[in-house]
């Protein structure tokens, strides 16, 4: 069964021989090693922020739990340097069939085309991607991870909070500007601070069981809706690395979870779906789920960040993925604020987009949780009625909801500046910028990666290209010293003409873009992108 | 487009009847089953959001009138 993946120590830091009434002071303090966690840290570190990083266990946490991570989270993970060891270890998918009884009703392709660097998810372990990123994060001694600090107490103030924290040595004190709160669904500092998580509870139980077995399965996710082996209900299977596959099966909501958790009464569902027991388990847990979320993701200095802002039900892989969104939405504007090159007010932005997000994925995990679990007799009949139409029918196979898979939201944002210019197609102001190939095993991702992920202008060469603002990083395509577009797919997915240009920001979203840009143009969307522009909140 | 409530079929009766036999002979069961398929159906075949919304909002409108008709009888 189960069993801690990597230990840590606890060390002594000179923080805690300070005077209870001088605690040491820092810039940044992340509380919470989960993923988001440490992508945070390591994102705002690159970025040459010192960042205090507290867990309060000592070792990674146990069970694959979130095993889904999306080709966004991946890119992500690329500009913090772990992409490649994740995408390495990684299980790449990215087709998904979703049966009925015992035949296929159809399958989908999350990422169809060619060019992109990423595949639409890799199936990865928990445990792996949090030992990944310990490990980049000995490399950068701008984070000070402290193992077996947990914060107990919270006291706000003008120009930061304070933090109390125990160790095995006794408690000391912090003081922090900015407290960032990742410490997951169950957040100590969310009840500190007094905010209610409010939301959907769901009735119906799941049972999750990670086995380890040789088997033959593709590697693609399977959705059942009433499997001859788990009649009336929902199960989905999902391949990791290492032989390990996890198996999801919903149970009644009158389930006893003691019961069904026990291997020995687990073992014949799993073997009535595979047919044969030769399997060990892993990893066996029982789950209602909750979709909920943080009314304020922001109380004074403390900012709150993945699964202790909001959660969500595991269908779409939404609750890793969305946290990671939030570090690299957060990052860049943390590292403005604190450098004093952009307001405090900047931050609110962080608040309306990343809620906007998260009011999205509890949404779509919403309806696929309702379509898995109908609430009435009506809504069972309907589900029958697309289950049954979907044998014959397109629009049939599109409303079967066996989990709409996570893809980055479009913010409808005050950072962005809206489109004064006509197009046919490329993402608009809001939305997450799109990948291309720009040479053999080269891609665009690749080029804002290494232009430091700071506001970018990336710009389709006529010749007489504008210059980006100070500050700004200059991708060209196309020109003398331009880069190519050999599949001519930058030009075609940026619906780009000579003399097009795109403003980045510094998390790869969009913030403006001009078919003929000016100077002046590039300077407003830019001020307006820092939240500088007067009048912006 | 808005949602259309005036007549569309040349001969409203055939609509109604085709419908209603449709029903004929079955459970109340499979009526109800019937009946959710034949919305989901004519739904995608409209296939725009807001008509359907308009439509949605005039059928639960005379479903909550008939309510409070029931109400006021009691």
């Amino acid at each position: 069964m189960a069993q801690a993946k990597s230990q840590f120590g606890y060390r002594r830091h000179p923080d805690q021989d300070r005077p209870v009434q001088h605690p040491a002071e820092h810039p940044v303090v992340v509380v919470g090693a989960g993923p988001v966690g440490l992508s945070l840290a390591i994102d705002l570190a690159q970025r040459g922020q010192r960042v205090v990083l507290l867990d309060d266990a000592d070792r990674i946490g146990e069970g694959s739990r979130a095993i889904c991570f999306s080709k966004r989270s991946l890119e992500y993970w690329d500009r913090l340097g772990v992409g490649d060891r994740m995408v390495a270890k990684g299980v790449v998918w990215s087709v998904g069939r979703i049966f009925h009884g015992d035949s296929q009703l159809y399958q989908f392709n999350l990422l169809p085309e060619d060019g992109h660097k990423r595949p639409a998810f890799i199936n990865l372990q928990q445990y792996y991607a949090e030992a990944y990123l310990v490990d980049r994060i000995r490399d950068l001694p701008e984070v000070d991870l402290r193992w077996r600090n947990k914060v107990t107490a919270l006291e706000q103030r003008n120009d930061g909070a304070t933090l109390t924290i125990e160790t095995p040595e006794g408690a000391y004190r912090l003081h922090a500007q900015y407290v960032i709160a990742c410490d997951g669904a169950r957040s100590s500092l969310r009840q500190m601070v007094g905010a209610e998580f409010a939301g959907q509870v769901f009735e119906d139980q799941f049972l999750i069981a990670d086995v380890k077995m040789t088997a033959e399965f593709p590697t693609e996710r399977w959705f059942w809706f009433d499997p001859p082996f788990h009649a009336g209900r929902s199960a989905l299977l999902h391949r990791q690395p290492d032989d390990v596959w996890r198996i999801d099966l919903q149970l009644n909501r009158y389930a006893d979870p003691a019961l069904e958790k026990k291997p020995e009464n687990v073992r014949p569902r799993i073997a009535r779906m595979l047919g044969h027991d030769k399997f060990e388990f892993e990893w066996i847990s029982l789950y209602k789920f909750q979709c909920r979320r943080m009314d304020r993701f922001i109380h004074g200095r403390v900012i709150f960040a993945g699964d202790s802002a909001h959660q969500v039900s595991p269908f779409g892989a939404r609750g890793a993925n969305s946290g990671l969104e939030d570090a690299e939405n957060l990052s860049w504007k943390l590292d403005r604020v604190l450098r004093g090159t952009s307001p405090a007010s900047l931050l609110e932005s962080y608040h309306a987009e990343r809620s906007m997000a998260a009011d999205e994925n509890i949404r779509e995990s919403t309806r696929s949780t309702d379509f898995m679990a109908p609430n009435s007799h009506q809504e069972a009949r309907l589900r029958k009625a697309v289950l049954s139409l979907a044998k014959e029918t397109e629009f049939g196979k599109r409303m079967v909801n066996g989990g709409r898979l996570s893809v980055p939201c479009s913010y409808d944002s005050p950072l962005s500046s809206s489109d004064a210019d006509v197009w046919r197609g490329g993402p608009h102001p809001g939305c997450s910028m799109l990948d291309a190939p720009i040479a053999e095993q080269a891609y665009l991702t690749d080029a804002f990666r290494n232009g430091g992920t700071d506001f970018t202008l990336l710009s389709f060469s006529n010749g007489a290209a504008i210059a980006a603002p100070d500050g700004v990083r200059d991708i060209r395509i196309g020109g003398a010293n331009g880069l190519a577009d050999p599949a001519g797919l930058v030009a075609k997915r940026y619906d780009a003409e000579p003399g097009t240009a795109y403003l980045l920001r510094p998390d790869g979203y969009v913030a403006a873009r001009f078919r003929h840009s000016t100077r002046e143009a590039i300077a407003a969307a830019l001020s307006r992108a820092q939240g500088l522009t007067q009048g912006l909140n | 487009m808005s949602l259309s409530t005036s007549s569309n079929f040349a001969r409203p009766d055939d609509a109604f009847r085709a419908i209603v036999e449709a029903h004929r002979g079955l459970t109340e069961e499979q009526s109800a089953d019937f009946d959710s398929a034949l919305v989901l159906i004519l739904a995608n075949h409209i296939g725009d959001i807001d008509v359907l919304r308009e439509a949605i909002t005039l059928a639960k409108r005379r479903m909550i009138d008939g309510q409070q008709q029931q109400q006021q009888q009691q």
